[in-house]
């Protein structure tokens, strides 16, 4: 449950960019293990590569890409909130990130199916 | 905890990987049409200088950005501090470093 | 527990009640203990802990000053967020005629609903949120002009009353000891742009350090719960972007 002093939406993005950056250093060393197979065991890199086929993995690449756009977007945000003059409207440009962010996995989406 | 050097290092990490971000994301939405192969992305990808160094930047920039992120959570939900922090911080650091320059190595070098 | 015919005025029989959980307690522990209030008209939290210790168990324990809200001495957590309970009616909080009051997050408790106020206060001095006097007595004042950049932003951070809602509201306080805190930042961001304080490197190398504002990860917690409507966020940016500029010049 999420506590009272917490349910807002910049608290959310928060959340979502911590779930997001955790998740995406979690996935990194998968990534780089199976690209480096390509030095050591070319075939088995192809019957990874080959799994992507598969309808749920299609959907788990989705979120790896959900994930990296929503943190990029999101990231964007926060630095343009330290750096550039201040701007009051935080909550629709967090709102923005995460419209931007579906945005661009559901076009990887659509192609990947 | 997050001193004014981690703070920055962060931050130009970041900026340096927002092109980068939108580069690799172009370069898969390009990819994943008709599938992948090994010999697609190996294809595109070695003997490239300009790929070696894109992608080489991007895994330095990662490294350093992921392990100053992993080091907030796990002093913020954790509560680890101290020796403990930098030596985590480190860890992350390099590991990921290594296993992205083979990475980057296995695709652009051979 | 209590008597109707002390808070009947005769005319109405069946006064409505509030069912109120307080949290008892020390540093050791504690828990919530249910009361059941009158409610009445223009009622504020302040009022119903009030009756609670008046009428109900005169060893609870509270702070309060002012009522009006100016000395910043009566914040508790109510519903699970923290608010100014003196300011704050009970009819815009109850849920289903129900409200619990907790002491604020983030900080020892002492006893009951009071909280020790220390280490948000030590962290202000860390954070350099004193005068740092820029002239001796015999000097002439220095002339502040309200329309300057500096005096506007500097004004949009004086009215805090030191409650410590802000410092209850921060995630970032709960997972980081060190963490200054977005009042006392505030403090400091307001000084830094103050014509009358001469420590604007000194706030600058207060603020940069292990808890300062870098730490500040801008979930806005503290500028939703001000209740007096300031926004410690954006004076937390303001801090990131000074200490940043000055990291770039110092390179240079």
């Amino acid at each position: 449950m999420i506590r009272p002093h917490r349910s807002h939406p910049l608290w959310f993005a928060f959340a979502l960019h911590r779930v997001s950056g955790l998740g995406l250093a979690l996935f990194l060393p998968a990534h780089f293990y199976l690209l480096s197979l390509a030095l050591t065991d070319p075939v088995s890199l192809d019957s990874y590569l080959a799994l992507a086929e598969n309808p749920l993995v299609k959907v788990a690449e989705f979120g790896l890409v959900f994930l990296l756009a929503v943190h990029f977007f999101g990231g964007l945000r926060l630095i343009a909130l330290e750096w550039l003059p201040w701007s009051g409207r935080q909550k629709s440009l967090a709102a923005g990130a995460v419209a931007a962010a579906f945005f661009v996995s559901g076009t990887f989406f659509l192609q990947a199916v | 905890m997050l001193d004014m050097r981690l703070y920055m290092l962060q931050r130009i990490t970041a900026l340096i990987m927002a092109p980068l971000t939108l580069g690799h994301i172009a370069v898969m939405i390009y990819a994943i049409q008709d599938g992948l192969t090994a010999a697609e992305i190996l294809g595109r990808t070695q003997g490239s200088l300009a790929w070696f160094l894109f992608y080489g930047l991007f895994v330095v920039a990662v490294s350093i950005h992921a392990a100053i992120g992993l080091r907030v959570i796990l002093h913020e939900t954790l509560g680890v501090k101290g020796a403990a922090l930098r030596l985590f911080t480190w860890g992350v650091g390099l590991v990921l470093l290594a296993m992205g320059g083979r990475a980057v190595w296995a695709v652009t070098v051979l | 527990m209590f008597c109707h015919g002390d808070w009947s005025t005769g005319l109405s029989l069946e006064r409505e009640e509030l069912e109120v959980a307080i949290w008892r307690g020390d540093a050791t522990g504690g828990g919530f203990e249910a009361f059941r209030v009158p409610a009445q008209d223009s009622q504020t939290v302040l009022d119903v802990v009030a009756w609670v210790q008046q009428n109900e168990d005169p060893t609870l324990s509270y702070r309060f000053a002012c009522r009006v809200g100016m000395c910043g001495s009566c914040a508790m957590m109510v519903n699970g967020v923290p608010r100014w309970t003196c300011r704050t009616h009970v009819k815009k909080v109850l849920k289903d005629k129900k409200v619990t009051v907790a002491p604020l997050r983030n900080l020892p408790v002492i006893k009951d609903l009071a909280t020790d106020m220390d280490p948000f206060f030590d962290k202000w001095i860390k954070a350099a949120g004193v005068h740092h006097p820029s002239k001796t007595r015999d000097d002439p004042i220095e002339p502040v002009d309200p329309s300057s950049a500096t005096r506007l932003e500097a004004d949009t951070g004086i009215e805090c009353i030191n409650c410590s809602v802000c410092y209850a509201a921060c995630d970032t306080v709960t997972g980081n000891a060190e963490y200054l805190g977005p009042a006392a930042l505030q403090r400091a961001w307001t000084l830094y742009n103050d014509a009358k304080d001469a420590g604007q490197q000194t706030i600058l190398d207060a603020v940069a350090g292990n808890g300062g504002c870098h730490n500040c990860h801008s979930q806005g917690s503290c500028t939703l719960h001000c209740p007096n409507e300031l926004n410690p966020m954006k004076a937390i940016a303001g801090l990131k972007r000074a200490t940043a500029a000055s990291f770039f010049k110092k390179r240079k």
